[in-house]
């Protein structure tokens, strides 16, 4: 292979890497501190594509669409873990399956009926609207790179805010002895809200940054989950650490197996988490 | 016999007799929507022995049901029909050698992981299917002619005609039914429904659980393919939605509707779900909305299905 070519196929890989680990970065913070699977989560990415399309033709401007949008994020994240996730606390898991499917079909008609089923584009933000040439044809949006940084810095945000902070502590303690936490005083109801709330915004966030380079449609969200699975799989449920590692390893193996192996590349990635169960059943960085 | 016992059996009969009597009265529209209900009902009843019997909640049941289908796709010559015999044998077997390889990786996780890794690898099936040309891609197949019944040259049924495809979808489930009965009164049986109650103590007393599992996970899967060949034989169609995790999901939603571990459960729960479905879509085009809110609603308020209704206990 060509080595520019090579470049560009591993910085798409790594970009496309990052974006899912902010997916599944909510998905594995809220099973490993809640107990709680979601499959709504794929649904916020949606959400999070969706905003940025209407608010930036509000606002005008995709950075404060996307500020605005983390906002309101948070808040609906808030607002649903109030009105049905925290039933779901303690009971089996296959009723908090069931009850986020049904959710995932409330938000696909809630966008139908707010969006219509029309495909939508985002433009790119106009600073950043311009290639890099790497050679004569070839060239590098740089709106896929700052995509990266953003993605990378909030994965040290997240690395900052739990491992180095009060609320981080509290966090972590929770998610190891909740009746502990909350006879220490801590308002441990609070505190769940907020994780799934924030997990949720990172779902948004990533739907959000991707919608100008992949379009925004309906039930845009599913394949997102199903892949954001798989990483948490082969990383390891509850480790953010296994969720970086694996979606690189995710993103750099779909992409590369669409140039390599063509008539099998919906199945690459399946391929490998297969390999991992074999290995490690519990994931990469997962506790046995 | 206690009360519960004959209380079901009184309404099983019962149903049964509504069942055979309603092509006599029916119009053609209901009588191929009930062969559909049926048809979900094995689906359901084959779930069922993984989710309520044996613990292992799958998210991706849709894959054997809809490898089944693709298998009498397959089997079918072009203007002519499959022989019914041997395009069952095709289906259910795909379906129970694509059970046994999925199983032997799944069995290896538990719990959270299970639901997931059952997740991907339905996906993987669909979008292999999705994307093969050789199988249709998007759009599917058609499957022009229904598979002929002959036994030993004897031809009681014709499949082309719908009272005739109903019945012999009546007689498939029933046989399911009693199968399943069978199996769960069965030594086998009461192994599995021990594996959900405490499968570490089964260990230690010897027994080889990841056997058993797996056994279970490929007989669900080989009657999840008896079901999948029955609804690609209606709809004369398959498509790559057969294998979508929408099916595993509403087929779960079926289970739990009726009441999981009960023996007439998921074919209730079909029943109201198909019903719910074919009433909230003569109301609205957005009737998902309908249908998520009530499956939001029935998790919050009514956990153990319809079967409490009726004051079903569970078994294992």
């Amino acid at each position: 292979m060509d080595p520019v070519i090579f470049l560009v196929q591993v910085l798409n890989g790594i970009q496309y890497g990052l974006l899912l680990f902010l997916v599944a970065s909510g998905l594995t913070l809220i099973f490993g501190i809640m107990g709680i699977i979601n499959l709504a989560h794929g649904s916020f990415y949606m959400i999070g594509a969706y905003l940025a399309f209407s608010l930036t033709r509000l606002a005008g401007n995709f950075w404060l669409a996307l500020a605005a949008g983390v906002v309101l994020a948070v808040l609906i994240g808030m607002a649903l873990e109030w009105l049905v996730m925290r039933f779901l606390y303690g009971r089996d898991h296959l009723y908090q399956v069931l009850l986020t499917y049904g959710l995932i079909l409330i938000f696909e008609e809630i966008r139908s009926l707010v969006w219509g089923d029309d495909v939508h584009g985002v433009p790119v933000p106009p600073a950043l609207d311009f290639s890099i040439p790497l050679t004569d044809t070839l060239s590098y949006q740089v709106y896929r790179l700052a995509m990266s940084a953003i993605c990378l810095a909030i994965a040290f945000g997240m690395y900052w805010l739990i491992q180095k902070t009060r609320l981080g502590m509290m966090i972590r303690a929770g998610s190891v002895n909740r009746d502990m936490v909350q006879s220490l005083g801590i308002n441990i109801g609070l505190l769940y809200r907020l994780v799934f709330a924030l997990g949720l915004a990172l779902a948004a966030l990533a739907g959000m940054l991707a919608a100008p380079i992949s379009s925004v449609y309906p039930g845009m969200g599913n394949q997102v989950l199903i892949i954001s699975f798989v990483v948490v799989v082969i990383g390891g449920i509850g480790s953010v650490k296994g969720a970086l590692v694996a979606a690189l390893a995710i993103g750099l193996a779909d992409t590369f197996g669409q140039v390599l192996v063509p008539q099998i590349a919906g199945v690459v990635v399946y391929l490998l988490m297969a390999a991992v169960l074999l290995w490690r059943p519990q994931g990469i960085f997962g506790r046995a | 016999m206690d009360r519960q016992a004959r209380s079901l059996q009184v309404l099983l009969l019962a149903g049964l007799v509504a069942l055979v009597a309603f092509p006599f009265v029916g119009e053609k529209f209901y009588v191929q929507f009930i062969t559909k209900v049926m048809i979900m009902a094995m689906f359901a009843m084959s779930l069922d022995l993984l989710v309520g019997y044996t613990g292992l909640v799958s998210l991706g049941h849709a894959l054997p049901f809809g490898l089944a289908a693709y298998a009498l796709m397959f089997v079918t010559p072009e203007y002519q029909a499959a022989g019914f015999w041997t395009s069952v044998a095709a289906s259910m077997g795909v379906a129970a050698i694509a059970s046994l390889v999925v199983g032997l990786l799944v069995l290896r996780t538990s719990g959270i992981y299970f639901i997931m890794v059952t997740l991907a690898f339905g996906q993987m099936a669909y979008y292999y299917v999705h994307d093969s040309k050789y199988l249709g891609g998007s759009d599917g197949k058609f499957i022009y002619v229904r598979p002929a019944l002959e036994l030993f040259g004897w031809k009681p049924f014709d499949l082309e005609n719908h009272t005739h495809f109903y019945y012999v979808a009546l007689a498939l489930m029933v046989f399911v039914y009693v199968s399943l009965r069978v199996l769960l009164a069965s030594p086998f049986g009461r192994v599995i429904v021990a594996i959900k109650e405490n499968e570490h103590r089964l260990r230690m007393l010897g027994f080889a659980t990841f056997r058993y599992k797996l056994v279970c996970f490929v007989l669900a899967g080989m009657l999840a393919g008896l079901a999948g060949w029955l609804a690609a034989a209606q709809d004369g169609l398959v498509n790559p939605e057969m294998l979508s995790w929408h099916q595993s999901g509403q087929l779960l939603m079926m289970v739990i509707l009726g009441g999981m571990g009960t023996p007439a459960g998921p074919v209730l729960g079909a029943a109201a779900l198909k019903v719910l479905e074919l009433v909230f879509q003569g109301w609205t085009k957005h009737w998902q909305l309908l249908l998520g809110g009530f499956i939001v609603l029935s998790v919050l308020f009514m956990p153990r299905g319809l079967a409490q209704i009726f004051n079903w206990k569970r078994r294992g």
